[in-house]
């Protein structure tokens, strides 16, 4: 017997507070597709993901119906293209991103994350050619998603990849410079990069997964900040238990999504990264959920205390309604996709040093926050590694998406569309970094990482 | 296996007539129906048995969301295992 205040509840949360899973993500090893020929190379991979995920849209959308709840993106992750490329020079890496986007295309998926390179410590001929892809390849795909890990809590920071990237987030805003530089809303550099992750733009699909895997993320910011705004005035204690208690119903719902896409895909469950994702939609917004707590603006003091509070919340409350959690799993502050987070830029209360201690907090890092076209590449560079080594010593995952829209000041809009949102171009402290970032090498891993 | 039918809106003539009469076409047998209040909102919930539905379950939540559609209500047809599954334990 159901009760009629939980169906209606359920009701409430999809149609007022925009309860939504936000993906679910198909993972699939490349690792067979390996070959010398960079054509041949190109085919298997085609192959490949059109005979492994050619169900993924039409099932997510028969689940969609099954359960009246909304699944926002259907996506693939695939081995780090760096892993499988040999010898590929980075005009053949281009050719891997554009085969990956037309089998995106020909599956009518949202996105395909994987053009990615681990360098943590070091840097294969691979992962340079990859890189040095980068840019071009951004620029000539469209639902290609790069990563690159430049470091972890266990091998540092490789300082002469924080170095490189700064100029490839350069070119790849310079080589889309006529859409906004969407190229740079395309390309995440990670710390402690996690395996199993469902979110662009830093999915692939990790060393140690198997062949092929569902991976769910939840989101429903919305429903947190109803809740909240619900319970009225109540204690720190109160106010947890409120979030927990929604976060498990969330977190259930992407459970329920997971199993049954597992099961009518054959494919094994990986894992439900219980993240709070935002979109630009009002009504959708982590920036809001820190405000109903109490919060004049997001951005002022007490932000960073709210927003760790609402993560581990979030994370008790999810981790007990899913049997796998994974992912990055944890509340997402990126600024374009959230309006909560647009409006506080706008007005100057949230600046890019708060959202820096943010980070320590929260998943994942600096995200799709957009700054001044003439930055430059080592200025770039330094905020990448400020935010690497918060990623480094904390011990959990780190990320920048930075868009350096040319031609842009202070003040000015970019509009990227659709989930990416919107953005001000926001401050950046103009003080050198350069000598700091010429020196190179790599940042020595943190005691703590000596763990054995 | 049961299906849970909700009805969000405003009140008017026949709107249990209009939707009975399309699960019958569909084969779905109701089992209980309930009404609610929703903030401002009009509720009515019914609870279908779907095991002999003669068609695909989305095509039958698509008849009833587009019968909503007609007349101004939100009508949505749900497998009850969503909602087991987020408030039971």
């Amino acid at each position: 017997m159901i009760n009629t205040q939980d169906i209606l509840e359920t009701i409430n949360m999809i149609r007022e507070e925009n309860l939504d899973v936000r993906t679910v993500t198909m993972g699939i090893s490349l690792y067979d597709c390996v070959s010398d020929d960079v054509d041949k190379l190109c085919a298997n991979i085609y192959d490949k993901l059109m005979k492994s995920a050619k169900n993924l849209v039409s099932t997510a959308e028969d689940i969609e119906k099954l359960y009246g709840i909304p699944i926002v993106n259907k996506r693939v992750s695939v081995t780090p293209i760096s892993y499988i490329g040999g010898k590929a020079t980075p005009d053949d890496y281009v050719k891997i991103a554009k085969t990956l986007d037309r089998a995106a295309h020909d599956l009518g998926i949202n996105f395909i994350g994987g053009f990615s390179a681990l360098v943590q410590k070091g840097m294969t001929n691979g992962a340079d050619a990859l890189i040095t892809s980068i840019p071009q390849a951004l620029a000539e795909t469209q639902m290609v998603c790069s990563s690159v890990n430049v470091g972890s809590t266990r091998a540092g920071i490789n300082m002469d990849a924080v170095a490189r990237m700064g100029r490839v987030v350069k070119e790849a805003a310079a080589l889309t410079a006529d859409r906004d530089a969407i190229g740079c809303a395309k390309l995440v550099v990670l710390a402690n990069a996690v395996d199993d992750n469902p979110f662009m733009a830093g999915a692939f699909h990790g060393a140690g997964e198997g062949d092929c895997v569902i991976n769910v993320g939840v989101s429903g910011p919305g429903v947190v900040e109803k809740a909240i705004r619900r319970v009225g005035d109540c204690d720190f204690s109160a106010l947890a238990d409120v979030i927990k208690k929604t976060a498990f119903k969330i977190t259930r719902v992407g459970q329920l999504v997971a199993f049954e896409a597992s099961k009518r895909l054959g494919v094994p469950y990986g894992i439900v990264d219980l993240s709070l994702a935002p979109t630009p939609a009002i009504g959708d917004s982590v920036a809001c959920i820190l405000e109903s707590m109490g919060l004049e603006t997001c951005g002022g003091p007490g932000t960073t205390a709210a927003l760790a509070m609402l993560n581990d919340a979030v994370k008790k409350g999810g981790v007990m309604a899913s049997s796998h959690v994974g992912g990055l799993s944890g509340a997402f502050i990126p600024v374009s996709e959230d309006a909560g987070m647009i409006a506080a830029a706008e007005c100057g209360s949230l600046t890019l040093e708060k959202l820096e201690a943010m980070t320590a907090v929260c998943s994942v890092g600096l995200d799709m926050i957009c700054i001044p076209g003439d930055t430059t590449a080592e200025t770039i560079s330094g905020i990448i590694a400020d935010e690497i080594a918060i990623g480094m010593v904390n011990n959990k995952t780190t990320a920048v998406r930075v868009i350096p829209a040319p031609g842009k000041g202070i003040g000015d809009r970019v509009e990227f569309g659709g989930l990416l949102g919107y953005a001000p171009v926001m401050r950046v402290n103009p003080v050198s970094c350069e000598k700091f970032i010429a020196r190179g090498g790599r940042i020595p891993a943190p005691i703590h990482s000596l763990k054995n | 296996m049961k299906a849970v039918i909700t009805v969000i809106g405003k009140d008017q003539v026949g709107i249990i007539a209009k939707v009975s009469a399309m699960c019958a076409e569909y084969g779905a047998n109701i089992t209980e129906i309930t009404q609610s209040v929703l903030d401002k909102y009009f509720a009515m919930i019914m609870i279908a048995d779907i095991s002999a539905l003669e068609s695909d379950f989305a095509k039958f939540t698509d008849a009833l969301a587009a019968l909503g559609n007609d007349c101004g209500l939100d009508i949505r047809c749900m497998h009850e295992d969503i909602f087991n599954t987020m408030h039971k334990i």
